[in-house]
């Protein structure tokens, strides 16, 4: 175990830890953020997302290690019901999810690509998130969430 | 039954305010229930209190066994009880699948929540309404019917001045009323004989009303199965063999010494975990355990092709005859033509992107679970088997987990939880790795389906026989789960069969007969092909064999695939309607199949299937391109039209549907379980690939609303004609026939040189 700071959502955290343990875990079971989920636990399905100075990163095979001296913002450093963030509000607008388990990868995707290009196409919508599974297909209204975020943002 | 009678009165002497915070799985009810004493019987049905509770300030809390599972069911049953009492939407909570507060509605599965459940909370919310209105005639000196609702406040028809709210009529009291309430499960009849209101009356159902659950998915403020964190919580994680359940000869413990933080190697009977402080060393120590298993009793099949040869060459142990008439005989004896044909489809996962995951917390002889199951009142019995106790001492609270399509049915990692707490004394929660996941995931079985057919010399068809060869359910209701199988439990029942609709009762010919056979698949031991029910189960496989066949026969006599199906829908007009909406929605051209070859590489083309699912229409045109050099297909465009009757949320059912074609497409193109005689092969999303983003479809949906219909099933129904859709689809851009899915590269190379 070994002690490690980490800044998430603008907050400076200490947490005691095995220096093996992915970053994803240490957000889940130490600091009780729900927003980045375990899926797979390999790098290939987007649910464990987190953003790592404004990257999109894979938490699940991300050494806590690695996140040292970085800003992690989490789904929930974007906003809550009371107070989305416009891009979590174009996905409450749209519906834009059956049982929203991936919808963590699906917003922290939509929000690293949004700050790198922010009117994307529908095919650069499709390229920037098609490592991002959905398995309840709510694909179509991802991509209008992110088209009226990018709408609302101009 | 008295312990819970007077927790539910103690809440109920609460404001509204407190009546809200435990409506959706608040720490109130964990308190509360955590303190009930639990009867074996569970509630009383015929308590109208057993299902509504309406608080001082007018809120309105429903109580019911059927669950939200992500297909927004919940909003909608929620919607069908503020129509029926007369309160603004808001003003309902539904507090779900609480083995201590709810009745047994029966698993949430099958597309059956809205068609089943919906009445039964109609009519419990009926009773409530017309109990209120009793008490306000009492309390305003008026008869009942000079009384009118709005907003949850009666008044007096000509004198709106003279009203009163349901929370002062009943606020902090039970109702004390009896209805009748008849059968069990899914066919518990509720209150039947109240009168409910007429559906052209309808404010609420009907209309977008957004989800419930949706907001606090997009910010992490949802609390999943996956979130449930406890005092004293422990992590663990199953080891399992990757091929049968063989028994673990040797477990060598000092290979996890090293990992910080182990608490426990458990075992018993074949089952093995770890539990540990942290889920990191959970997953660290199940990796590393080195266990030594005994050979298999009995090894998983080479592969599909051994599957398909035993389907066919097994003696079934039901035949379902779903249509049988005129003669086949005759019918062949008097064809001048006759067509046959063989479909394959593959075994296929449910492939929850969020793995199995449940919290239990042992304690002597009483249990409290957090899971996401599908059945709470069948995955509680399913525990107290397992640890040889009550049934009543189990308390199952309901946290939704990830998508399941079928998959919670099933609740394994419930059982692998409460055998880990028992075994620590503490409260143990287990998820599920990837690969636990893919590999024991109970599969959509494989299929075989054969069908004959004969038309006479007018070109009329005349002879339908249609088999279907399929695996049922292994894992079906009695019979024991993963972890009860390893502790000795064993299968009572050969399981469930895997339907039988879809195999061309739509259609009426001369002399017909559709049967699906069912063939014996438990076995002696678990393996990694155990079976269970996925998204519209047996469904897809037999409808892509009877629409692509109807195809094929359409195509040999030159007839145009809509016309032709047209000659034959039956007396009923709903399926004919979807079939006409769908084809003209997509600019549909009447000619026969396969277009004319345009002599490019890459060919495109279009193709439409019709079905019926628990009586819901389906009909689907795929819009394909079919690369004649690679092999590769994609579906550009899929127009479906859809008839469920009354549609209760038009929103909330286009997302299904939406929802239904990705999955559908991915089914249809991409997803196989491969395995060999050791196990399953495809253990992680690289090697069973799902559709994704690049892959998908445009869509267009026509919703065919019928009032005057009772409100049916809508999850699942627009995944069942996709399959066969974009097989004619292929068929029309290319001239080759597909009668094995997935519909790889590979194997449209292979139609294309045969």
């Amino acid at each position: 175990m070994a002690k490690f700071s980490l800044t998430v959502n603008g907050k400076a955290r200490a947490v005691n830890t095995d220096p093996s343990t992915p970053l994803l875990y240490v957000l889940r079971d130490n600091l009780e953020l729900h927003g980045p989920r375990f899926g797979c636990g390999l790098g290939q399905c987007g649910a464990c997302t987190v953003l790592m100075d404004g990257n999109p990163v894979r938490s699940c095979v991300l050494p806590v290690t690695s996140a040292q001296n970085r800003k992690i913002t989490t789904l929930e450093g974007l906003g809550s019901v009371a107070h989305p963030h416009p891009l979590q509000a174009a996905f409450i607008e749209e519906q834009a999810a059956q049982c929203g388990y991936c919808m963590n990868g699906m917003v922290m995707g939509a929000k690293a690509l949004l700050d790198k290009n922010a009117h994307p196409s529908v095919a650069e919508i499709k390229t920037a998130l098609n490592n991002y599974l959905c398995r309840c297909g709510s694909h179509l209204r991802v991509i209008r969430a992110i088209q009226r975020a990018a709408g609302a943002k101009a | 039954m008295p312990t819970k009678t007077i927790s539910r009165r103690d809440l109920l002497k609460s404001s509204g305010a407190l009546i809200v915070s435990f409506s959706f799985f608040g720490p109130v009810s964990k308190a509360l229930a955590q303190s009930a004493g639990l009867s074996e019987d569970g509630l009383d049905p015929t308590a109208l209190d057993s299902w509504i509770a309406v608080a001082q300030d007018g809120n309105v809390t429903v109580f019911t066994g059927k669950v939200e599972l992500g297909t927004g069911v919940v909003t909608a049953l929620a919607q069908i009880v503020a129509e029926e009492l007369d309160v603004p939407f808001n003003k309902v909570h539904m507090d779900v699948g609480d083995t201590a507060k709810t009745i047994d509605q029966g698993v949430t599965a099958a597309s059956r929540t809205i068609e089943r459940g919906g009445p039964q909370l109609r009519q419990a919310s009926a009773a409530a309404r017309q109990e209120l209105l009793k008490l306000a005639s009492g309390r305003l000196d008026t008869p009942v019917d000079k009384l009118t609702v709005t907003d949850g406040v009666v008044s007096v028809v000509d004198n709106p001045a003279r009203k009163i709210s349901y929370g002062n009529l009943l606020g902090g009291k039970r109702f004390n009323v009896k209805i009748v309430a008849a059968g069990v499960g899914w066919d518990m009849k509720v209150a039947p004989g109240v009168p409910a209101k007429n559906p052209k009356d309808y404010k609420i159902v009907g209309t977008s009303v957004p989800r419930i659950d949706l907001p606090e998915k997009f910010t992490g403020e949802f609390t999943y199965s996956q979130d449930v964190r406890v005092p004293e919580m422990l992590h663990g994680r199953v080891v399992r063999p990757a091929n049968v359940v063989s028994q673990p000869s040797n477990v060598d413990e000092s290979s996890i010494r090293q990992i910080p933080g182990v608490v426990k190697v458990v075992r018993e009977g074949s089952f093995v975990g770890v539990v540990a402080e942290t889920e990191w060393a959970a997953i660290q120590a199940a990796k590393t355990l080195k266990v030594t298993w005994s050979a298999p009793a009995k090894k998983l099949p080479s592969g599909p092709d051994e599957v398909f040869d035993y389907l066919r060459d097994t003696e079934s142990f039901r035949d379902n005859v779903t249509v049988n008439r005129g003669s086949l005989d005759a019918g062949f004896s008097r064809a001048t033509k006759k067509f046959e044909a063989a479909y394959r489809w593959p075994f296929q996962l449910h492939g929850m992107m969020g793995p199995s995951c449940a919290v239990a917390d042992v304690r002597g002889d009483r249990v409290t679970i957090w899971t996401g199951t599908q059945g709470p009142f069948r995955t509680r019995d399913a525990v107290a088997k397992l640890l040889a106790i009550p049934k009543g001492n189990v308390h199952l609270l309901y946290r939704e987990g990830s998508g399941s399509y079928g998959r919670l049915e099933c609740d394994d990692v419930a059982e692998d939880a409460a055998l880990m707490s028992r075994a620590v004394g503490k409260p143990v929660r287990v998820q599920w790795m990837r690969e636990d996941e893919h590999a024991w995931d109970p599969k959509g079985p494989s299929q075989l389906t054969t069908i004959r057919a004969g038309v006479d010399a007018q070109g009329n068809l005349i002879a339908w026989d249609f088999m279907d060869r399929s695996f049922p359910w292994t894992e079906t209701e009695g019979n024991a789960l993963l972890a009860s199988n390893q502790i000795g439990l064993r299968a009572t029942n050969l399981g469930f069969p895997n339907g039988a609709a879809g195999g061309g009762q739509i259609y009426t010919f001369e002399n017909q007969k559709v049967t699906a056979a069912a063939i014996p698949w438990v076995q002696e031991n678990e393996w990694p092909l155990r079976t269970s029910n996925l998204r519209a189960p047996g469904d897809l496989a037999r409808v892509f064999a009877s629409e692509s066949f109807v195809d094929e026969i359409a195509s040999g006599l030159g007839a145009d695939p809509v016309q032709f199906r047209l000659r034959y829908l039956s007396s009923d007009k709903r399926p004919a309607e979807v079939l006409t909406a769908a084809a003209k929605k997509s600019g549909w051209m009447d000619r026969p199949s396969p277009a004319p070859s345009s002599g490019k590489q890459t060919a495109t083309g279009r193709g439409i299937a019709v079905a019926n699912r628990a009586n819901t229409m389906i009909a689907a045109v795929a819009e394909v391109e079919v690369d004649k050099v690679t092999g590769q297909v994609s579906v550009r465009r899929i127009t479906l039209a859809h008839d469920c009757g009354l549609i209760v949320n038009p929103d909330g059912l286009k997302n299904q549907i939406e929802g239904n074609i990705m999955q559908g497409v991915s089914r249809a193109l991409l997803e196989e379980v491969m395995f060999d005689e050791t196990g399953v092969k495809n253990l992680d999303w690289k090697s069973y690939p799902v559709v994704a983003f690049e892959q998908i479809p445009e869509v267009e949906i026509i919703l065919i609303n019928r009032p005057e219909m009772p409100a049916l099933g809508g999850g699942e129904a627009s995944i069942v004609p996709i399959t066969a859709a974009i097989a004619n689809a292929i068929f029309d851009a290319v001239g080759a026939r597909l009668r094995q899915a997935p519909f790889t590269p590979r194997r449209v190379l292979a139609a294309l040189r045969a």
